[in-house]
């Protein structure tokens, strides 16, 4: 939802904190979800991951979530899916070219990572293009997994 | 400045140390003279005498040409035929790459095609959304934006590979570009913005139309803060305005533009309005020639093609040196490059 998407940047630091220690609590897990199966878990992860990313960012689900370096502002939202943005485009009020009566997701993103610690360094990070297999599945589940030294 | 190895077309450049193509452009920049490039309108047209035309009014005033690609949405001449029909006659070309319209696998396809044919510049660019253009119905790819694009063209010329993996046999030999906006908003992270694309590849950077030189000189004060000066070259982009009613529409309606009220009211103020465009546009290219880290100029003469030779004459910006074209130095035989 528009408005919850940003209450959600301006809330950025306290999200990220918290997403922070979710990301710990997960990483701890990776034991049982091995055991459970990650590709068995993967739907109804994915599920509840839609959802609660969805109602707090408008979550497109692209499946390699950037969140952290953009301030909780999802790029996907952007109409040209940028990821290393703003563009050029961006109009005097901050708000979107492509359609004007949404703010910039981009400049959200700027807004959003001056609230984080380290926010403008893991912004000026370039992402790499966006794998679209990943489209659909959980961040959440890829990142357990990844920090557990196991490629997703 | 004239170049011992002058091209004769289907005969490439030997690349120089430190370079990484084989371009004129490259070799202009890297020589500390102030370059100067403009933009080839593609013609809505499949007779190729139109782009000859077109490029032969820029005859011993650009560097640089650049083929824009569909630019502002709109479908014209596709970047790549325009290059393929002007450097077969030696021009220097810039293709311009946008990510509205192809995906990866299309993408490296063409860079890599655009360097056979011996374009030896690239502009990787996110491009307009559809709804800027002709055809707002158009699926918008984006598959890549304009960063995932340089590192993938860099990857494909300094690592030898597709972003597959799969390697190549020959690179693509290019000097690889971005486009760059200082006025747009957010103000304070254009700066950091370019950075950026100088981390994923840039080299050098033409600017959305500057009209508005002291916002200019805060932009380039903040890239001299991150160091980049040594690392990037910028070309800042200019163009005449026809009247003061084209600033106020395209004020309005080209995303990112600013035109500060005074110029609007200066050309509405005069007598001839294209004239006094034309005079702004000089003064403009003479003020932003003494901006320091300023490495040259970008004309975007939209429809207005024909008045480039007389703008860059009048600013002097070339300072008696006439860039390459075809028919330059008729002594040079094609033997005696060939040889060399």
């Amino acid at each position: 939802m528009y408005a919850v998407r940003l209450w959600s940047v301006r809330h950025a630091r306290g999200l990220n904190a918290f997403y922070r220690r979710f990301e710990n609590a997960l990483a701890t897990l990776h034991p049982l979800f091995k055991r459970m199966g990650y590709e068995r878990l993967e739907r109804p992860v994915a599920a509840v991951e839609h959802t609660i990313k969805g109602f707090l960012f408008d979550c497109r689900m692209c499946g390699q979530c950037v969140l952290s370096s953009t301030g909780m502002s999802c790029p996907m939202n952007c109409p040209k899916q940028l990821r290393n943005g703003p563009c050029g485009g961006v109009r005097d009020n901050g708000h979107c070219e492509v359609r004007p009566e949404m703010k910039c997701v981009w400049h959200q993103a700027v807004t959003g990572s001056a609230r984080i610690d380290g926010g403008r360094e893991a912004l000026s990070q370039v992402q790499p293009a966006v794998d679209r297999r990943l489209q659909g599945r959980s961040s959440w589940l890829r990142v357990t997994r990844e920090r557990a030294g196991e490629s997703a | 400045m004239i170049f011992e190895d002058e091209p004769v077309p289907g005969y490439p450049l030997p690349i120089l140390p430190g370079h990484t193509s084989p371009g004129r452009l490259e070799r202009i920049l890297r020589a500390g003279q102030f370059a100067v490039t403009a933009e080839l309108a593609p013609p809505d047209s499949a007779d190729p005498d139109e782009v000859f035309q077109r490029a032969k009014i820029f005859d011993g005033y650009v560097d640089a040409i650049n083929a824009t690609d569909g630019s502002g949405a709109n479908c014209h001449m596709s970047s790549v035929a325009v290059c393929a029909l002007l450097t077969r006659l030696g021009y220097a070309l810039v293709m311009q790459i946008s990510c509205r319209d192809k995906n990866r696998i299309a993408i490296q396809g063409d860079i890599l095609g655009a360097a056979a044919m011996g374009v030896c510049n690239i502009l990787c660019l996110t491009g307009d959304g559809v709804q800027a253009g002709d055809h707002p119905q158009a699926l918008p790819v984006f598959d890549l934006d304009c960063m995932s694009l340089l590192t993938t063209a860099r990857t494909l010329r300094d690592e030898h590979r597709f972003l597959s993996g799969r390697k190549l046999t020959y690179s693509p030999r290019v000097f690889l570009g971005a486009a760059s906006n200082p006025f747009g908003k957010p103000l304070e992270w254009r700066a950091d913005r370019l950075a950026k694309k100088v981390a994923a590849g840039a080299q050098f950077v033409q600017t959305q139309y500057c009209y508005d030189v002291p916002l200019l000189k805060t932009f380039m004060q903040r890239v001299e803060d991150l160091g980049l000066l040594g690392k990037v070259f910028i070309l800042v982009g200019v163009g005449p305005l026809r009247s003061a009613k084209t600033a106020e529409w395209m004020r309005a309606h080209v995303p990112g533009l600013h035109i500060p009220d005074a110029i609007v009211k200066r050309l509405a103020g005069a007598q001839d309005q294209a004239r006094e465009g034309r005079n702004l546009c000089v003064e403009l290219i003479q003020q932003i020639h003494e901006v320091k880290g300023v490495a040259g100029v970008h004309l975007m003469a939209y429809r207005q093609e024909e008045s480039v030779p007389d703008i860059i004459d009048r600013s002097g910006v070339l300072q008696g040196r006439i860039p390459w074209y075809p028919g330059r130095d008729p002594q040079r035989s094609p033997q005696r490059v060939a040889a060399s």
